[in-house]
């Protein structure tokens, strides 16, 4: 057998590395159907503002308008809470079941339509799809399914209270997880028997109003969600209401505190989810090459437009410089570009205001000392991009240490024992969310019983559930999100 | 890719003892098993299309270890898969090669003679394949014996026994003494990671394993259930790239077993790509030990050009 070996030479293995690049693998921008015009969605209808306004919502990763949107003034705002107002008493009186029902429905139909939602999120907001399909739309279904799950069930969530609506709630969200945070804020309220006014964020409201569109679908009861787009007045409008019961903000520090202010001797209630500064504190027993990535999926995720972004990293002396060193060849590998790309994995910053910022307090970072490093490789030309960015050398005392950058951007100090670990985690005036490294159990609780932030997770970090509280100590905020401390919010809790 | 050298302080200082080697292993960092898999279940949405998956294809051939390990096999089965090695696809000769025919020692001298001039190099197993149960004169003998009969390659396995119960210094000592009995023929240690069950064991034996002089560290025999994991694989290219940063070597990488479709293998390449980059993207430095693997490739391959899937009638089966 071995004779007949064949005659042709054979094509022999060639030793040199070849260079695979991955091609473009583009998700297709037209599976959603994107409007020229959008109207606000006021009692089950979309109208023409009485504003006779309209803005331009942007592509950030081409600076291509997708859309002209109403922009509500306080007319349309009152005509919004005068809906909500009207459709409360029936909403209100249905039972936990029939609420649920709708519920559900809407869950569903966001599962169905997640392929098309998420190219809107990314293609009005910039994230990369990959997240946008694997993240976000997932738990905007987990969101109300779990919350449909608790509108039967009110009187068994806190005993010894009787489940009572608040009343109309007015809700403001921001533009880094849109649809996610109006499912965090829409969900429990609808669940409790409340009816709803919100306002999306100016740079990103377009998966608001298709969802609004699904609401109206599923046949939810005209006024119960309505949906008023604009900038800061019209959120300012929507939280300063007089017919508003209840208030909730998703955004800046800056801003919640306006609106604490605003609110002060109203008598409503308010819950406030700001800004963080997120510390991960990697001790020298950690899984190294797991808290590496843990620590760049903590900072680069949504290109760094989370609120509890692990922006700080606090690691221990010890293995700084070989941690450090493996952080920058983890950043080397990540893929910066076009949202709609399946490998990208950090997209568009999500508007020319918001790469201003970042660019000038990483400006500041180098100012004040701190050493830079970058990625080479080219961003596209068109749109806002930022290179994911690391900072070493960094003081407790610098900017870029205690001011949230709401970017790509990690900085990075150093701690020699758990003591001074806690404290500098805990030196900022935020308080939302930390990550501990460390291989000791006994070590994680010790931690965790220190660190003043509303979650800490262990070896992970960003790990969102609809069952699990989320919220702020200090400046980022008060009130809870998520679980049955999120259905509190939203519920009456005197008498 | 940036090549930047990870200061990594400690290679394994010499000369080795039982207590220096316990302690360099005790340096080794733990494993995370939640975020092992979170990262590659992420790489794994990885889109690879067109020409990018082309090459992967074709890149994923010239790395495969075409491998017949059974009882039943005969020098006529041997035979065949040579030369489905050497030209895997007789209607279309661009498709180059495979790496290496991976057989039992027995087999050595029929697969020299089918591969003869193509360049198709020869593995063999040996140490007592599968279960390395053996004295280690008998081990030393047997890989001799496949080296003068010529395999190029040597695939040896650990003695898990000695390792799970803390005894690394005998793991040392036969890896080297096999790896002197090798000569110039390449030693893929194989860890055998569904017996050394958690991610720490398999971190810790792929580092003892290159400290002793592995050329190539390899999953499994393929005997055992789980095989080859990409898990698995990203804690040893992750091992691999440690020590690639403690001593400048860089050690080659085979997972083996199980590897049934071109889709897996091509996410094998992704893990590949984004943990050891470039360099290691070379049949020199990564294999994929597989039996079935070849023609669902092909049949990769042959779609991509005509646009169809055709019968795996259309492909030949050794």
């Amino acid at each position: 057998m071995g004779d007949d070996a064949p005659a042709a030479p054979a094509l022999t293995p060639v030793a040199e590395p070849i260079d695979w690049t991955y091609a473009p693998s583009r998700e297709n921008p037209d599976l959603v159907s994107i409007d020229d015009r959008y109207g606000l969605f006021i009692d089950g209808e979309f109208f023409k503002p009485a504003s006779k306004q309209w803005f331009t919502t942007l592509d950030p990763s081409t600076e291509e308008p997708l859309a002209e949107v109403a922009l509500a003034d306080a007319q349309d705002v009152d005509r919004a809470v005068g809906a909500a107002r009207k459709a409360f008493g029936g909403w209100s009186k249905l039972s936990g079941a029939e609420r649920a029902k709708f519920m559900f429905r809407i869950a569903r139909l966001v599962q169905e339509r997640s392929r098309e939602l998420a190219v809107l999120e990314t293609r009005d907001g910039g994230k990369p799809i990959k997240e946008a399909r694997d993240v976000d739309l997932p738990l905007v279904a987990a969101h109300f399914f779990y919350y449909a799950g608790w509108a039967d069930k009110l009187e068994y969530a806190f005993p010894g209270l009787t489940p009572e609506p608040i009343g109309v709630a007015g809700q403001v969200i921001p533009w880094n997880f849109p649809l996610m945070m109006l499912a965090w804020k829409v969900a429990p309220a609808l669940a409790a028997g409340n009816t709803v006014v919100l306002k999306p964020a100016e740079t990103t409201p377009l998966s608001a109003l298709h969802f609004a569109r699904i609401c109206a679908e599923a046949g939810l009861p005209p006024g119960v969600l309505n949906i008023v787009t604009g900038a800061g007045q019209t959120g300012a409008a929507v939280v300063g209401h007089d017919d508003v019961d209840k208030v909730a903000f998703t955004g800046s520090t800056e801003v919640g505190k306006i609106i604490q202010r605003q609110l002060a001797g109203s008598g409503k209630k308010l819950t406030l989810e700001l800004g963080g500064k997120g510390a991960h504190v990697v001790f020298e027993d950690a899984p190294v090459d797991q808290a590496v990535e843990g620590v760049i999926n903590g900072i680069f995720f949504n290109q760094g437009h989370v609120c509890c972004a692990g922006s700080r990293l606090i690691v221990q002396e010890g293995i700084a410089e070989e941690f450090v060193a493996k952080l920058k060849l983890r950043l080397d590998t990540l893929r910066v570009g076009d949202p709609l790309d399946k490998n990208t994995d950090i997209g568009a910053i999500n508007s020319a205001d918001q790469l201003a910022k970042i660019e000038e307090l990483v400006a500041v970072g180098q100012e004040e000392g701190a050493a830079m490093y970058q990625p080479s490789g080219d961003l596209p030309v068109r749109g806002y991009y930022f290179r994911p960015t690391l900072f070493t050398g960094v003081s407790q005392s610098n900017r870029i240490a205690q001011e949230e950058i709401f970017g790509p951007v990690l900085s990075i100090m150093t701690f020699r024992t758990p003591d001074e670990a806690v404290e500098k985690a805990n030196n900022t005036p935020f308080g939302l969310a930390a990550g501990v490294w460390t291989q000791k159990g006994s070590r994680i609780l010790w931690m965790a019983d220190r660190m003043r932030a509303g979650v800490v997770w262990a070896n992970t970090y960003n790990k969102f559930d609809p069952t699990s509280p989320f919220g702020g100590y200090k400046e980022s905020g008060f009130g809870r999100e998520g679980g049955r401390h999120g259905l509190l919010a939203y519920m009456k809790t005197e008498g | 890719m940036n090549s930047s050298v990870v200061p990594l302080s400690k290679a394994l200082p010499t000369p080795v003892t039982a207590t220096g080697l316990k302690a360099y292993l005790g340096g080794v960092p733990t494993v995370d098993e939640v975020t092992v898999t979170e990262r590659v279940a992420s790489l794994g949405t990885r889109s690879i299309k067109k020409e990018s998956k082309r090459a992967a294809l074709e890149l994923a051939i010239r790395m495969m270890d075409l491998t017949t390990l059974e009882g039943q096999d005969t020098p006529g089965k041997v035979s065949q898969l040579s030369s489905k090695a050497v030209r895997p696809d007789p209607s279309d000769p661009a498709i180059p090669s495979v790496a290496a025919v991976c057989v039992y020692p027995n087999m050595v001298p029929i697969a020299k003679v089918a591969v003869a001039g193509s360049g198709v190099k020869v593995a063999s197993v040996a140490t007592y394949f599968p279960s390395g149960q053996a004295p280690i004169d008998l081990k030393v003998a047997e890989t001799k014996r496949v080296v003068d009969m010529g395999a190029d390659e040597v695939d040896m396995v650990i003695d898990r026994g000695a390792f799970l119960s803390g005894r690394f210094i005998e793991v040392f000592d036969e890896i080297r003494r096999i790896k002197e009995a090798c000569g110039s023929a390449h030693l893929k240690v194989i860890l055998e990671t569904g017996e050394l069950v958690t991610f720490d064991n398999v971190r810790k034996a792929s580092m003892l394993a290159m400290a002793a002089g592995a050329d190539f560290i390899k999953t499994s025999t393929g005997k055992i259930s789980p095989a080859a994991t990409i898990p698995v694989t990203l804690v040893m290219l992750e091992s691999i790239r440690d020590f690639r940063s403690m001593t400048g070597q860089m050690v080659g990488m085979k997972p083996a077993g199980g590897i049934r479709t071109a889709k897996d293998a091509i996410k094998y390449l992704v893990v590949l790509n984004e943990t050891l980059g470039r360099e290691w993207m070379t049949p020199d430095r990564f294999r994929f030990g597989a039996s079935s693997l070849l023609n669902d490739v092909l049949m990769q391959i042959r779609w991509l050009d005509t646009g169809r899937y055709q019968s795996p009638d259309y492909f030949t089966k050794d």
